[in-house]
């Protein structure tokens, strides 16, 4: 296990620095760094440290918690359909996030707009605990996913077809896809320092996910208090992806995808599942931010369209699985 | 171009009388209608004539009935000539003809040239040649004050989503004629493209040209107040959109205020 942690943290630190060194403006390695950390005259320094440090950090921490969060979540809810993206709490962020561009209460202070994202992932994570719960079945939890996410889109789509501005109606594809092009330093000002309470938060609970996967009453037991647990997970996922969405929009997939991956390397134990899926999912969105570059380079191809690809057949197989499995 | 289409037009018809009335679909038809039409043939421009923010003559056109570009209400002001844009709504366009009205179309004039000859077609349509030839020669006068010799440096047009224009555009040809070279020719961008934000910093423009914001947020227009842009150049000069939309002589107060 030592093992798999060690190359996860390689292949993140190689992404991290592919992903510094990939843009239009093609500089070679030895100078692309030299400027980054030394800065310097000219437009290079500019370049690196406020177009592509920001995108690069934002991919690392974005992704880092829609694993640990997708990982999360399927652990209380036993249940590997759990993913933000698809049960409505990444689009109950981004109508959080759209609602305060659009009443203008971001203008007035910068944290509005995390904030606001983060109260609408918490009341999505809190529906679909309060609907799908510990017991409840694949079919409950994905049609409350279903419900949540449907009204959460249509709320941002309709607000942003209110707005004055010409340019808002165009950004529903961002907020339903999302993308991490041109962000700047003052958004990973934003966004990491919530994200990184929200991870200590999750990573506490741990230990009491782990019990959870004897059973709830031998989770009982042992003195996992029920209520805590869940207030604990719900107030941790709103502080990860709340802020992350607000930033990135809906990047779906990524906590399905990457604990779906790492369990049998774990040993389906939650305490190790979930810091290796944050690495697996900084690793994943990562890549897929280089890919998006590289495959069109002039335009901003969305990264849910690359996490999508790769995430929607592994849930065909996923419900395949459980179909057949008889847990419906 | 526009010479010829005004030449075949008169000679096509050549015993009719100048229009009666006039009706502007178009924000650019509307300002050169409004430039060169006589007293009441003029009945109704577009809605977007009266808007301050893309309207180089919205206070005039406040003084206009306005139409918003549907076939219905446009048939019943009992038009004789409607002058739509390139973009004017197809639909609206191909049911005035079915109507029998007579409906002509006016591309965008991207260039100097190209505005001369839309005043010039403008005015044949209207039957006033003398007005369009004094309007041309008005804004030939503006030109030659405006000191085009000196070269001021280099700029960047940038607007939301990342977008800026090259030479062949009239936003191009305003910093053009403002003695600017235009970074987006760096790049072999000559029509209105996507340009990424790292290549406009590497460009390092000494002077950057953003688009007016509008009411409300946008994630699209969060672009322009990158911090990466600020570092950039210190000096920057928000485009006054309405006299950079249409090709009219009102680029003049653009190119002035670049200047």
């Amino acid at each position: 296990m030592r093992a798999l942690f060690a190359m996860l943290t390689m292949l993140v630190a190689v992404l991290f620095a592919m992903s510094l060194l990939t843009g239009p403006a093609g500089f070679g390695l030895f100078d692309g760094l030299r400027a980054l950390v030394l800065g310097g005259e000219g437009p290079m320094p500019i370049v690196m440290r406020e177009i592509r440090l920001p995108r690069a950090l934002l991919g690392l921490a974005v992704g880092a918690g829609l694993g640990l969060t997708g990982a999360a979540m399927q652990g209380y809810l036993r249940n590997p359909l759990a993913e933000p993206g698809l049960i409505g709490v990444s689009c109950m962020a981004a109508l959080g996030a759209v609602l305060a561009i659009q009443t203008g209460l971001s203008l007035g202070s910068a944290l509005a707009l995390p904030f606001s994202a983060l109260i609408g992932a918490a009341m999505g994570a809190a529906l679909l605990v309060a609907l799908a719960g510990p017991r409840g079945g694949s079919v409950t939890l994905i049609l409350a996913g279903i419900a949540i996410s449907a009204l959460a889109n249509a709320g941002t789509a309709l607000v942003l077809n209110l707005s004055p501005n010409p340019y808002a109606a165009n950004e529903i594809v961002f907020w339903l896809m999302g993308s991490l092009a041109d962000r700047s330093m003052l958004h990973v000002g934003l966004a990491l320092p919530p994200m990184a309470l929200g991870a200590m938060l999750i990573q506490g609970t741990c230990r009491d996910l782990d019990a959870l996967t004897l059973g709830e009453s031998a989770a009982a037991a042992m003195g996992v208090s029920p209520a805590t647990l869940r207030w604990r997970l719900v107030v941790g996922v709103a502080l990860i992806v709340g802020p992350a969405t607000a930033v990135a929009g809906v990047i779906g997939f990524v906590g399905l995808v990457v604990p779906h991956i790492l369990r049998p390397w774990v040993g389906a134990r939650p305490s190790a599942l979930v810091p290796a899926s944050a690495l697996g999912g900084a690793a994943l969105v990562l890549a897929a931010d280089i890919a998006v570059r590289l495959i069109l380079p002039g335009r901003d191809l969305k990264l849910g369209v690359l996490t999508a690809i790769v995430g929607a057949p592994l849930f065909l197989h996923l419900i395949w699985k459980t179909r057949s499995g008889g847990r419906m | 171009m526009g010479w010829l289409a005004a030449l075949s037009l008169a000679v096509a018809t050549p015993l009719a009388a100048a229009p009666q009335r006039v009706v502007s679909m178009n924000l650019c038809a509307d300002q050169l209608a409004m430039l060169l039409a006589g007293d009441g043939q003029l009945i109704s421009v577009s809605d977007l004539a009266q808007d301050p923010r893309i309207s180089a003559m919205a206070e005039t056109a406040a003084g206009y009935p306005v139409n918003h570009g549907r076939a219905e209400e446009i048939y019943l002001l009992r038009p004789d000539l409607v002058i739509a844009g390139q973009f004017t709504s197809g639909p609206a366009v191909q049911m005035l003809r079915r109507l029998g009205i007579r409906v002509e179309i006016l591309p965008p004039a991207e260039s100097i040239a190209a505005i001369r000859q839309e005043i010039t077609r403008m005015g044949g349509l209207l039957g006033r040649e003398e007005a369009a030839a004094d309007l041309i020669a008005e804004f030939d006068r503006g030109l030659a004050s405006l000191g085009r010799d000196r070269r001021r440096g280099r700029a960047a047009l940038y607007y939301a989503n990342g977008m800026t224009s090259g030479r062949n555009t009239l936003a191009g040809t305003i910093l053009d004629a403002a003695g600017y070279e235009n970074i987006a020719g760096d790049y072999g961008i000559a029509m209105t493209a996507g340009l990424p934000l790292e290549l406009v910093v590497m460009a390092q423009p000494d002077r950057l040209i953003t688009g007016a914001k509008w009411p409300g947020q946008s994630r699209s227009e969060a672009i322009l107040d990158h911090p990466a842009l600020k570092k950039l150049t210190p000096e920057t000069a928000e485009v006054a959109d309405r006299d950079w939309v249409c090709g009219t002589p009102f680029i003049l107060r653009a190119i002035e205020a670049l200047q």
